[in-house]
């Protein structure tokens, strides 16, 4: 059973009036379900190679062409849908638990411990993203779940650095002080008073950075790292395409077109979010 | 402000230990034996020993450390793992490409990105924020890569009117600056959607303020008021974020000098990456973070000079 407060119910209404944020909610849908049924929707096999057809620019039999193999582009674009969304959505769940709980444990302890994590949460935001995918990808090793449990690890300071924030000024408020008076144990307090006042942010910052995620796996799958070809990922595919932009210059352009369509339509979700979250920027 | 700048300078070191430290670990705990990945799998035993005991490898791990944070503070990388040159000099090689190509995208985002943002504000929900709403969200959305790629193809393949590849003639400032352009522009334009969308919320949030109403009721021209008043005011918070901005652009970089064909870091750490190169990966990132870090002081410097009130934190 969902209760929406006046507070959201207000708060949803004015994220419908944003008409550019519902194109990006109703874009993320289609990609989703293209994601989800890409068997089904996808016209060729995506690992299929035919020598004959190599290299065909965009016609009515291979809407995006073929690429060096004579794979059908569009087929491998559809299926290159899953792994951005399973790595995207896969590394924010793994930041977004660990980074939360870090971030939640180090505002309500405080001290030396908060203190601690805190400095870690530092010395991880130190390195470029990319760099610090690089080198957890180089210990751990490569393949999807690597990808994802590497970009989650990138995550986990970022989210501990959000929930810390907004955690620290919910510990002050009365109904904490109340919780503990009656006696709630810690982990009470942190996961059934802290959390779920904190959750509203976390969730928006979860779209916008779930569209980082999938820009920062295109990157690494960009520079070999990540999932290995024959499986197709934008990233890998605008790689191979790379070699071939003077006369094939599709083999690059609509998988790049495909990681931008699905990170900016996240953001776009994320911005709406957000506008609507802080009263302050409202039109 | 001479208290606050040398506290945050004295914080650096620490920070910087760690920095080194964790690259340290990582590349101790990542598989494979550096000896043989130099050697091959078919080096025999007696050799892979006499090249682990050359490499210092047999050492126990905290004198492994101990040498190389000496070897680090006297600015000796060690020597590549492939090609036996000293790293330090593969670096310093490499370093300049990446600092103006990354420094030039810079100055290219808060040269467009400042006023773009200024403009939209005072146009806030007219047709001319929208479409910059939007085409900022493009920006921030849009791969370093896949920009660099359509400006390759458009600006070098189509027109001709850039190079193609590398990264210019060395002394030859024109040469350098040509094949500078396109990489610069196309991780510059990125830079700029992040720092007009950040432009445009805090100038928001500063026309809100109490001073602005002041400065209006007085009678002020507007542009006093904008760009005197409000954007001075502005662009504190806006310098805080540029720390960030630049360790973004930072890593983006790395994408970007792989489609430039630029001899920039990003090239060495994916060279390294690929041919597992240890020695050299670890110095790699020990430069990369060590700019991040630098960059960071060097943005909460000109921070606490632009807010006298920071010092008194």
């Amino acid at each position: 059973m969902i209760m929406l407060s006046d507070l959201r119910r207000k708060q949803l209404r004015a994220f419908l009036r944003n008409r550019i944020s519902v194109v990006g909610a109703i874009m993320t849908f289609l990609i989703l379900v293209v994601g989800i049924i890409a068997g089904s929707l996808s016209p060729y096999d995506p690992l299929d190679q035919n020598v004959y057809d190599r290299l065909t620019p965009p016609d009515s039999e291979h809407l995006f062409g073929t690429d060096s193999f004579g794979r059908d582009i569009l087929s491998r674009v559809i299926w290159g849908t899953r792994i951005s969304l399973s790595v995207g959505a896969g590394s924010i769940i793994i930041g977004m638990v660990i980074g939360s709980l870090m971030g939640m444990i180090a505002a309500f302890e405080g001290g030396k411990i908060g203190n601690a994590i805190m400095r870690v949460v530092d010395i991880m935001m130190c390195f470029p993203a990319e760099v610090f995918g690089i080198m957890v990808l180089v210990v751990i090793g490569t393949g999807l779940d690597k990808l994802i449990i590497g970009l989650g690890i990138v995550m986990t300071p970022r989210f501990a650095r959000l929930a810390y924030g907004s955690s620290l000024s919910v510990k002050e408020r009365d109904y904490i002080e109340a919780a503990r008076a009656l006696g709630a144990k810690r982990k009470r307090i942190v996961l059934s008073h802290i959390f779920p006042n904190i959750l509203g942010e976390i969730l928006v910052m979860s779209s916008l950075w779930t569209a980082t995620m999938i820009r920062v796996e295109a990157n690494l799958s960009f520079l070999g790292l990540g999932v290995a070809p024959p499986t197709p990922t934008w990233g890998n595919m605008v790689r191979e395409g790379v070699n071939q932009l003077t006369n094939a210059p599709w083999m690059s352009i609509f998988p790049g077109l495909a990681i931008m369509v699905a990170v900016l339509s996240l953001n776009l979700i994320g911005d709406g979010l957000r506008d609507v979250m802080d009263p302050k920027l409202q039109g | 402000m001479f208290k606050y700048a040398l506290r945050r300078i004295l914080l650096t070191f620490p920070l910087l230990l760690a920095v080194l430290t964790i690259v340290f670990a990582l590349v101790r705990i990542a598989p494979g034996d550096p000896a043989m990945s130099m050697l091959g799998n078919y080096a025999s035993q007696e050799v892979l020993e006499v090249l682990r005991k050359e490499m210092g490898l047999d050492a126990p791990m905290w004198l492994q450390y101990l040498r190389y944070l000496r070897d680090l503070s006297r600015g000796n990388l060690g020597i590549s793992m492939l090609n036996a040159q000293p790293v330090t000099h593969q670096l310093l090689v490499a370093l300049p490409y990446t600092l103006e190509l990354t420094f030039g995208a810079m100055v290219v985002g808060i040269i467009l990105g400042i006023p773009m943002g200024v403009y939209t504000a005072l146009r806030r929900n007219m047709t001319e924020d929208y479409t910059g709403r939007i085409v900022s969200l493009a920006g921030i959305s849009i791969p370093s890569f896949f920009l660099g790629i359509l400006l390759l193809f458009f600006f070098s393949v189509k027109l001709n009117l850039f190079p193609v590849l590398g990264g210019g003639r060395e002394g030859d400032i024109v040469d350098r600056l040509h094949h500078l352009c396109l990489p610069a522009l196309s991780l510059g334009l990125i830079m700029t959607s992040y720092i007009m969308r950040l432009t445009r919320s805090t100038m928001l949030n500063v026309l809100n303020e109490d001073f602005v109403r002041t400065a209006r009721s007085k009678g002020l021209q507007e542009t006093i008021v904008i760009y005197k008043h409000s954007l001075l005011n502005a662009l504190v918070p806006i310098v805080s974020v540029l720390g960030i901005y630049f360790i973004i652009n930072l890593g983006s970089s790395i994408m970007t000098e792989i489609v430039f064909s630029r001899p920039g870091l990003g090239k060495v750490i994916v060279m390294a990456m690929k041919q597992r190169d240890y020695v050299m990966l670890q110095s790699v990132m020990v430069v990369y973070s060590t700019l991040a870090i630098l960059i960071n002081l060097l943005v909460d410097l000109i921070y606490g000079f632009l807010d006298p009130r920071i010092k008194y934190k």
